[in-house]
């Protein structure tokens, strides 16, 4: 599963890295490192974090990969 | 009666084309469809990978944390898309609606987005910069090969400038345990996005953190052994530094030279659009289908006097991309403009830094809660008597309530006490940026991914 | 006579729905009763505020003419110096940070992460324990007693103690209540009282913790040697407290005010019973829809501030009603509408800014595992009563007793 976090919204609430710190860290008090592809066990984990986050920052992948390939194809 | 068929013609089978295939393609194309479009959508990117995101480019990825190749930026939804990856578009027909690519293609629309970005400014001289261990970095290769490289542990990193991104790489490097010198031209890191002042805690966390930082420094040239691999850099003091890893973190430039002659209003500051996110020709007219969004783009703002900025910053590359997508589909009188208010951010020493409004036009700052010495504080900047961009070390809760400052364009300084408002807060002092007036930059000018530093200011339009 | 508005609030028999006063709230951007507090109960003013670094929450800045019954107490209660509840920073920030060192990220990032299992355990046994499924009294049998037993053994309070600290709890919560017909000398020394009682007995336990650590939040709280240094006895004593008290008093509303909304709400507690993944956007929308804290009502603006053309003076009393703003219209379409598929649900149930609830991650996780079990193992459950019994607060709302019935229990 990829995932983004807009940095921009982000506050530091730190929820995410409470609920899936496998995926997510805190880097100091405040900053917030993430893992942008997250392994398939984590997806739970990675639901409750995204609702948990007061500022609704966390994207996760709307789309399987493999649903939307990518290639240079015509 | 009949722009409302075209309209509707456009979005059941019109032919979009977007040049560029990063964050700001990819959320144009989003909304394109989440707004109905049921046309042929084409995606045009240089790199031969499907979209991902940078920012972890300079800090997940060197601390180990995540592979550069699974960065991928998750989808909203489903694109049904062309994509044309690893093709750099060559040139654009604007008169007959083509964009023609680099195998010899050619692409038709109707409508065209630019968001081909920016990329990292090379080390100035060519044979320096082909020496083995002389990386930049902004793609996703420069950072797997840098990242393989700090993996082999080098006995000395040395990172030329000290923006955004050469501070987090500094920081990544330190935090592995590895040595770094970071050379900067000017009196402190950050300078050019933040000022002295700031600039000076910068500095501090730097040497605290174990970083060799020389300030005030040109590197003059690199120096390679036998085997073509850098062993030295010398600077202008006249010292020299062992190193086996070199770091050219000098800015960006934008990636228009593919526009050169196709009468769009492209040029090394980047394509000027109107509030509305289309292109202007170079007489100054603005386009009807041409469309830019993104680090590449330069479009005035309201709230800082209509001036034309061109932000590299990745939340005003997700709202422009929004916002001329949504324009590309509509009628003149259901457009919307892009007033994104400025933001950025910054993870480097184990601090948050994060930013509002364009502080880089500021001439004054004052501390208005913390204190600098704690390195956790809010710095508000002022120009005019007004309140117009806002710093904070460690204290993003606050930000918000600086954002309405500046929306609302309250004087400068503010007047009124806060819960932590130190003495050192009660007097503002010379925001301490460099001259803009004096255009050179050096080879160690300090320019980032996400900084606003050089985000440009002109009176006049396109040309 | 029609009562005030702010009578109305806090009128016990109000206690069972609150929103139609709240409608009437939001009809001003600022309500104010002659002497009474400034109440503010607009979704996007209430958010400016928490994030405005004019207000205070460290009530020795409200002016001494602000009519004020939770001041009084406050003073009152000087056993105990005020917790980072009531301080702003950088005291605040320094006892947070040292609060949240053995608890979270980055120093303690699998504290609440590692407690799944135990909770899961406790929910398990608390429902196993159900005596007659025909009258169970859900917050006596389950939502009190499963946030206490989590409160004490993440900070290391033995359990069986909880008769004792119970009832200087109980008072300590029912203080923070604005109610107007409380006398508040008498309060004040009630309060007075059980925060002395309570301080003596963590104190106890903090020497006995500094003997002999374990690995309980108590015990690294009071042997830490991080870079804030460490909290002298009465700062660990006040936040001992705090966490002891925020820790249950909350999460149990939460915990009642779920089942009680689910099992007003038939297809939703269906739809969980289906996929107990579903608990995780039912306890959000919970948080916006019942939240355990109504309202806030501890700031106090540093200087005069201007909300659409209203002076709240500075030093005056501000009460911040989070319950509101998450019912306001103007932010959330259909807000009297509880519907766990919203996409847009960024609310205010948490607080927001420096102060956001501390133990916030912990509680969702209790409220999300708790829901799930009740919905998946209480067969064709009911309400005997609707609306239940509340409690007298009106600050941390909550029904004193939840009576329901169901026809059995799955194992």
């Amino acid at each position: 599963m990829r995932l983004v976090v807009d940095l921009n919204r982000c506050q530091g609430y730190a929820q995410c890295a409470f609920l899936a710190p496998d995926v997510f860290a805190m880097h100091g008090e405040e900053g917030l490192l993430y893992t942008p592809e997250a392994d398939e066990a984590q997806r739970e984990k990675l639901a409750q974090a995204a609702a948990a986050c007061p500022v609704q920052a966390i994207l996760v992948d709307a789309v399987d990969p493999p649903a939307e390939a990518v290639s240079g194809e015509r | 009666m009949n722009g409302d068929a075209s309209l509707e013609q456009l979005r059941r089978e019109g032919r979009v084309v977007i040049v560029g295939a990063s964050l700001a393609g990819l959320r144009a194309a989003e909304t394109l469809r989440e707004k109905g479009f049921a046309g042929s959508l084409t995606m045009i990117g240089d790199e031969p990978y499907e979209p991902y995101d940078r920012p972890p480019l300079s800090k997940q990825v060197l601390l180990g944390m995540a592979g550069a190749d699974r960065t991928a930026l998750p989808r909203r939804r489903a694109l049904d898309a062309t994509w044309r990856l690893g093709v750099p578009a060559t040139g654009l027909d604007m008169a007959a609606g083509r964009v023609r690519l680099a195998d010899g293609d050619e692409v038709p629309y109707d409508r065209l987005l630019i968001a081909t970005g920016v990329r990292a400014r090379p080390w100035p001289h060519a044979a320096e910069a082909e020496l083995d261990g002389v990386f930049v970095l902004r793609t996703r290769d420069d950072g797997a090969a840098l990242a393989r490289r700090l993996a082999e542990r080098p006995k000395r990193v040395l990172v030329i400038g000290a923006g955004f991104t050469g501070s987090e790489i500094a920081s990544a490097c330190r935090e592995r345990g590895l040595a770094v010198t970071v050379a900067e031209r000017a009196a402190a890191p950050l300078v050019g996005a933040l000022g002295g002042v700031v600039g000076a805690v910068a500095a501090e966390l730097q040497r605290e953190h174990g970083v060799d930082l020389r300030c005030g420094v040109m590197v003059t040239a690199l120096e390679g052994d036998a085997t073509g691999r850098v062993r030295a850099a010398h600077l202008s003091d006249g010292s020299s530094v062992e190193t086996d890893v070199v770091i050219v973190s000098l800015g960006a430039t934008r990636n228009t030279e593919w526009l050169a002659g196709s009468g769009l209003g492209a040029g090394p500051r980047g394509i000027a659009c109107d509030a509305g996110c289309r292109a202007f020709d170079i007489r100054g007219i603005v386009t009807d289908d041409i469309y830019v969004a993104g680090d590449v783009a330069r479009s005035p703002h309201a709230l800082f006097g209509y001036q034309f900025l061109s932000l590299e910053h990745w939340g005003n590359a997700v709202s422009q991309a929004e916002t001329a997508a949504h324009n590309m589909l509509s009628a003149s009188s259901d457009r919307l403009p892009h007033l994104w208010m400025p933001a950025f951010w910054s993870s480097q020493f184990g601090v948050n830094i994060k930013s509002v409004g364009v502080p880089t036009l500021g001439t004054e700052i004052v501390v208005s809660q913390g204190s600098l010495a704690d390195r956790r504080f809010v710095g508000v900047y002022g120009y005019q008597g007004r309140v117009i961009g806002a710093v904070a070390f460690d204290h993003a809760r606050w930000l918000p309530f600086y954002q309405e400052l500046i929306e609302t364009t309250v004087p400068f300084p503010p007047p009124f006490p806060t819960v932590d408002r130190r003495p050192e807060g009660r007097r503002p002092v010379d925001a301490d940026f460099p001259d803009p007036s004096v255009p050179t930059h050096g080879p160690t000018v300090t320019l980032s991914g996400y900084s606003p530093a050089d985000r440009r200011m002109t009176f006049t339009p396109a040309h | 006579m029609t009562q005030s508005l702010l009578h109305q609030i806090l009128d016990y028999a109000n206690r069972a729905d609150p929103y139609p006063i709240y409608e009437e709230l939001r009809k001003t951007p600022v309500h104010h009763e002659e002497d009474g507090p400034y109440v503010v109960g607009t979704y996007y003013e209430i958010r400016s505020l928490l994030h405005d670094p004019r207000i205070s929450s460290d009530a020795r800045n409200l002016a001494s003419t602000a009519r004020d019954p939770l001041a009084e107490s406050a003073q009152e209660g000087s056993a105990l110096p005020p917790s980072f509840l009531r301080l702003d920073p950088p005291e605040h920030d320094r006892l947070r940070r040292m609060t949240n060192r053995p608890f979270g990220p980055p120093h303690s990032p699998h504290r609440v992460d590692g407690m799944r299992g135990e909770l899961r355990d406790i929910v398990a046994g608390l429902i196993d324990g159900i005596g007659d499924p025909g009258r169970i009294d859900l917050v006596e049998e389950f939502s009190y007693p499963f946030p206490v037993t989590v409160i004490c053994r993440l900070l290391g309070v033995p359990r069986e103690d909880e008769a004792r600290f119970h009832t200087w709890a109980d008072t300590i919560a029912a203080s923070l209540d604005p109610d107007p017909d409380a006398d508040p000398t008498e309060r004040g020394k009630e309060s007075h009282e059980a925060r002395m009682q309570l301080g003596m007995y963590l104190a106890g336990l903090i020497e006995e913790r500094r003997k002999k650590p374990g690995d309980d939040m108590l015990s690294e709280l009071a042997t830490a040697k991080g870079p804030d240094g460490a909290m002298t006895t009465m700062e660990l004593l006040s936040t001992a407290a705090l966490l002891l008290i925020a820790g249950h008093e909350t999460t149990v509303n939460l915990v009642t005010n779920g089942m009680l909304t689910l099992l007003r709400n038939p297809d939703v507690l269906q739809r969980l019973r289906a996929d107990p993944r579903l608990a995780v956007p039912v306890v959000e929308e919970l948080l916006r829809f019942e939240p355990p804290v109504q309202l806030v009502p501890q700031r106090t603006p540093l200087a005069d501030i201007e909300i659409h053309g209203v002076t709240i003076p500075k030093g005056a009393s501000l009460w911040l009603v989070l319950a509101s703003g998450n019912r306001d219209p103007q932010r959330f379409e259909n807000p009297d509408r509880f519907d766990p598929d919203r996409r847009d649900i960024q609310h205010l149930g948490l607080g927001s800014g420096i102060h956001s609830c501390f133990g916030a991650p912990l509680a969702r996780l209790e409220a999300q595992l708790a829901l799930a079990e009740l919905a998946r193992r209480l067969e064709n459950p009911r309400l005997l009563e609707d609306p239940p019994p509340y409690r007298q607060n009106a600050v941390l709302r909550g029904p004193r007793h939840l009576p329901i019935a169901c026809d059995g229990i799955r194992p």
